[in-house]
């Protein structure tokens, strides 16, 4: 359908793990002058095709063909020489160091080691393609954005043409996505080829040119953006059609369950990360707590969880009659013992939610080992069965119940640690980025669970990052801004962008 | 082709589930291969027809009751310090102080004796010198324990360097102690009244040491398998985050582990000193504090599997003494052995994990 030459063509490339066929048989074409979105369900095989053009896998079967030419790319090295150059979730990036020596860093240019000219070339970069960045700063000294920026950078220093963006809007605000778009748009006018990897719907409308999809490792086929819609879209990756509407039932007799105040909490090296924080979760509500990614959420939740020292505030659960409970600087087995049940699903599911080398019933047993009286012994019976239990009612993807977690992809190691957390029947459930690197399938099913806690009576508090979701989901948004309260919204009413200026009102100043 | 043409001719990628059959079955063959290559080496190094010496090293270790008897014996004390490692292995708490604790352990033991000998019933001595000995071992443990819980120190360091303070103790209190006069040791503690000596039984010399090892390999791993506290082991042990995160008390747990574990160690000197030796001196524990962490890294930490790899170890010292008597060979020629088995058994968890695939067609079409 196409007549002029693809950038990269990859042809019927096959990649395994083990049993788990990640890619099979796969076909995709990338242009210059077009930005393709790579859409797919977790576990899809779209990270795993992209590391394969980035040098990072070496395909089992198939060809890839760069400009029409057979190519063999075996290491990133290699890639670049290809102009390949892949953007990760994850910066790869040295703290202490600025921007140039970053972007500088592992290149063997001919000639004297000459930071002066790169950063030159730096700012070159960045005036042809309207980049905001200092050289000069350091890494530790700049915002997420921008050291996404910086990774960006580094990749068309080193002469890249074909540029992978994985997931590059997760961690940005709205304003800052719309300026990574605006950059996008430029390179595709400078006849360079860009992929995104991208859940949100939206995001895929509002900036790609053509849409890839795969299902499965299988490549299920091809749209022109404009010729499609966000449903469309979706049921193609699914493979059934999918409501993409998230219900928002009205909160039912909601009573004031947690009662937050003048929390202030520092770090241990002494930075202020909380400040002043007071608000009111309500029982049968979801609370949303919006903000830049590092704005307090993750010390919030562990305050209140009975993780985190201090510096004042207090935390009061309110009970059902009315009774307040301090649970202020409380350890998350006194709060238990103190009849509160508190669930808590973090942000880091398996460094600290779950423990990626148990099993589904040690994993579930890390809450009630306890119970059994004084019984030196643990008893495997009940978690066995209360994993069982998740496993069927989450419809968790596992080959059985003595898999270690780790082995189970994203989106079901989420559904273990949040089936878990919902196991024990809670009246105040945290959940910190409860659909972060979920696919839209499994998001889907996390805000179900979470509204059906809410029709419970729990009080469910929701650190979020994807506004559109936040507003779609919660019944009222305390947005944080730089460790303060920057507003309490009602998330009937409100509106992303007022969200979005607020998450960076205080401080920053950056907006009008 | 125009440009250079090196696809990689092996890949590696990861195995998903292994079973637990081919787990051992990929480990037995590493033995049998490791063997064979050993076989070869000698014949290329020494001339000598390997078969002979394979037969010698099994004489060495199973030849007469007597040396049947001893390499149990060893065996039972090697185990003893692995299984004292375990627990705190398992915490990921690297413990290399077990050849300080064993030694101070076999101190308190000897102290006891030499203190108490004859003055109290024989019953009650033996019981003062399983509690003293005991608290020495777990005293030595916790204190790098605390220090860890409390402020973060490398606890690998501070084991090593507490060995060290517990060489010299045993040393000073050799001269303290030495009898007769002059000689610089020891001697046989109580030899005429053989107070302190733990009771033999039968004619068997070892057995109640093999016994008690026994029983404990069986206690160890229950209550690594099966008990709360080492369920808590293994959480902290995989992460401290997800322990805090459920509750649960980091530094006690830490504390706590290395006083067992330093506890085992204590009761090894026990067993060396009250029940087999009657004697302490700096090399008593002969570097077990260490051979037994091979011994527990090559189990995975399972104590039933530490009796298999502690026999290995240890029917490879008593083969290599035959040997070297035998055949004239340097005593070293065995651990050249050892290295080789070592090497193998260590390697094929790589295979057990990966696997290999060797890429048929080199390049592509059209080169």
């Amino acid at each position: 359908m196409e007549q002029r030459t693809a950038a990269v063509s990859m042809r019927n490339i096959t990649k395994s793990f083990g049993t788990i066929l990640a890619n099979n048989k796969v076909n995709l074409d990338i242009f210059r002058g077009e930005i393709l979105a790579l859409l797919g369900e977790n576990g899809s095989g779209k990270t795993t095709l992209m590391n394969m053009l980035s040098g990072i896998y070496y395909p089992d079967s198939g060809e890839i063909y760069i400009d029409g030419k057979a190519a063999d790319i075996s290491s990133p090295r290699e890639a670049f020489q290809h102009g390949i150059g892949m953007i990760h979730q994850h910066f790869k990036l040295v703290d202490v160091m600025t921007a140039t020596e970053n972007i500088v860093l592992g290149l063997k240019e001919e000639g004297r080691f000459d930071l002066k000219n790169a950063s030159k070339r730096i700012r070159e970069i960045c005036d042809t393609y309207g980049f905001e960045i200092d050289p000069d700063k350091k890494i530790y000294d700049m915002s997420v954005s921008e050291k996404q920026t910086v990774e960006i950078v580094k990749v068309l220093y080193r002469g890249a043409d074909i540029l992978i963006l994985d997931e590059p809007t997760a961690v940005l605000t709205p304003q800052e996505t719309d300026k990574l778009f605006a950059i996008l748009r430029n390179m595709r006018g400078d006849n360079k080829a860009i992929v995104i990897i991208t859940h949100k719907m939206h995001e895929v409308e509002a900036l790609s040119d053509r849409v890839a999809v795969l299902r499965k490792g299988e490549y299920i086929g091809e749209l022109f953006t404009k010729d499609t819609n966000s449903q469309e879209m979706t049921n193609m990756m699914v493979g059934h059609a999918v409501s993409l509407n998230i219900d928002r039932p009205e909160p039912v007799n909601p009573k004031v369950r947690l009662q937050v105040k003048g929390l202030t909490v520092r770090s241990e090296d002494g930075i202020l990360k909380l400040d002043d924080v007071s608000f009111e979760a309500r029982s049968g509500e979801i609370l949303g707590i919006a903000g830049i990614s590092g704005s307090g959420q993750k010390e919030l939740l562990e305050a209140i969880a009975g993780l985190q020292k201090l510096e004042s505030g207090s935390i009061n659960y309110v009970d059902d009659d009315g009774k307040a409970t301090d649970i202020t600087s409380e350890d998350p087995v006194h709060i238990r013992n103190l009849g509160v049940t508190l669930s808590f699903v973090p942000e880091d599911r398996l460094g600290m939610g779950l423990i990626g080398n148990m099993d589904l019933p040690n994993n579930m047993m890390l809450r009630t080992y306890r119970t059994g009286g004084h019984s030196p012994f643990t008893n495997l019976a009940g978690p066995r069965k209360t994993a069982a239990k998740v496993v069927s009612d989450l419809d968790v993807a596992t080959p059985g119940l003595s898999t270690p977690v780790r082995r189970l992809s994203g989106g079901n190691v989420q559904k273990v640690l949040v089936g878990r957390e919902i196991a024990s029947a809670p009246t105040i459930l945290l959940t910190a980025y409860a659909v972060r690197g979920l696919d839209i399938n499994a998001s889907y099913v996390i805000y179900h669970l979470l509204n059906e806690q809410k029709a419970r009576g729990v009080s469910v508090i929701y650190v979020g990052e994807d506004l559109d979701v936040l507003v779609e989901l919660c019944d009222r948004i305390v947005v944080l801004c730089g460790g303060r309260v920057s507003g309490i919204v009602d998330g009937r009413t409100a509106d992303k962008r007022q969200i979005g200026l607020l998450m960076t009102r205080i401080g920053g100043e950056e907006h009008e | 082709m125009n440009k250079k043409n090196h696809t990689s001719l092996i890949h590696i990628s990861k195995r998903r589930e292994v079973s637990l059959g081919r787990r051992w079955g990929i480990r037995a063959l590493a033995i049998i291969l490791a063997f064979v290559l050993s076989a070869v080496v000698t014949m290329i190094i020494t001339g000598l027809n390997p078969i002979e010496v394979y037969a010698t090293m099994l004489k060495g270790a199973f030849g007469t009751p007597r040396k049947m008897w001893t390499l149990g014996q060893e065996i039972a004390i090697l185990l003893c310090v692995s299984l004292a490692l375990t627990p705190a292995f398992r915490m990921r708490f690297w413990n290399l102080g077990g050849e300080g604790q064993v030694l101070i352990g076999g101190l308190a033991c000897a102290a006891s004796m030499i203190l108490l000998g004859d003055k109290i019933p024989n019953a009650l001595l033996i019981l003062i010198m399983t509690v003293t000995s005991i608290a020495a071992g777990a005293l030595w443990a916790v204190i790098p324990a605390i220090f860890k819980a409390k402020w973060g120190t490398n606890e690998t360091l501070f084991t090593l360097m507490m060995n060290y303070v517990a060489t010299q103790l045993v040393a000073y209190y050799i001269i303290v102690w030495e009898v007769p006069r002059g000689s610089g040791k020891i001697g046989i503690i109580n030899q005429n009244t053989q107070a302190g000596w733990f009771p033999q039984i039968g004619n068997f010399k070892y057995l109640l040491n093999i016994l008690i090892v026994l029983v404990l390999t069986f206690v160890v791993y229950v209550y690594m398998k099966r008990s709360k506290q080492g369920y808590e082991i293994s959480v902290v042990g995989e992460s401290t985050n997800t322990a805090r995160y459920v509750g649960i008390k980091v530094e006690r747990v830490i504390i706590r582990t290395l006083l067992l574990s330093g506890a085992i160690c204590g009761l090894t000197g026990l067993l060396l000193v009250g029940s087999t030796n009657h004697t302490i001196t700096t090399t008593i524990s002969g570097g077990r504090g260490f051979t037994a962490v091979m011994v527990a890294w090559l189990a995975n930490f399972n104590p039933i599997a530490m009796i298999f790899s502690s026999f290995l170890l240890v029917f490879f010292s008593q083969g290599a003494g035959e040997i070297s008597t035998a055949f004239g060979l340097n005593q070293s020629y065995a651990d050249i052995m050892m290295g080789i088995v070592l090497f193998f058994i260590i390697g094929s968890e790589f295979f057990i994990n990966y696997k290999l695939h060797l890429r048929k067609n080199t390049g592509k079409e059209g080169a």
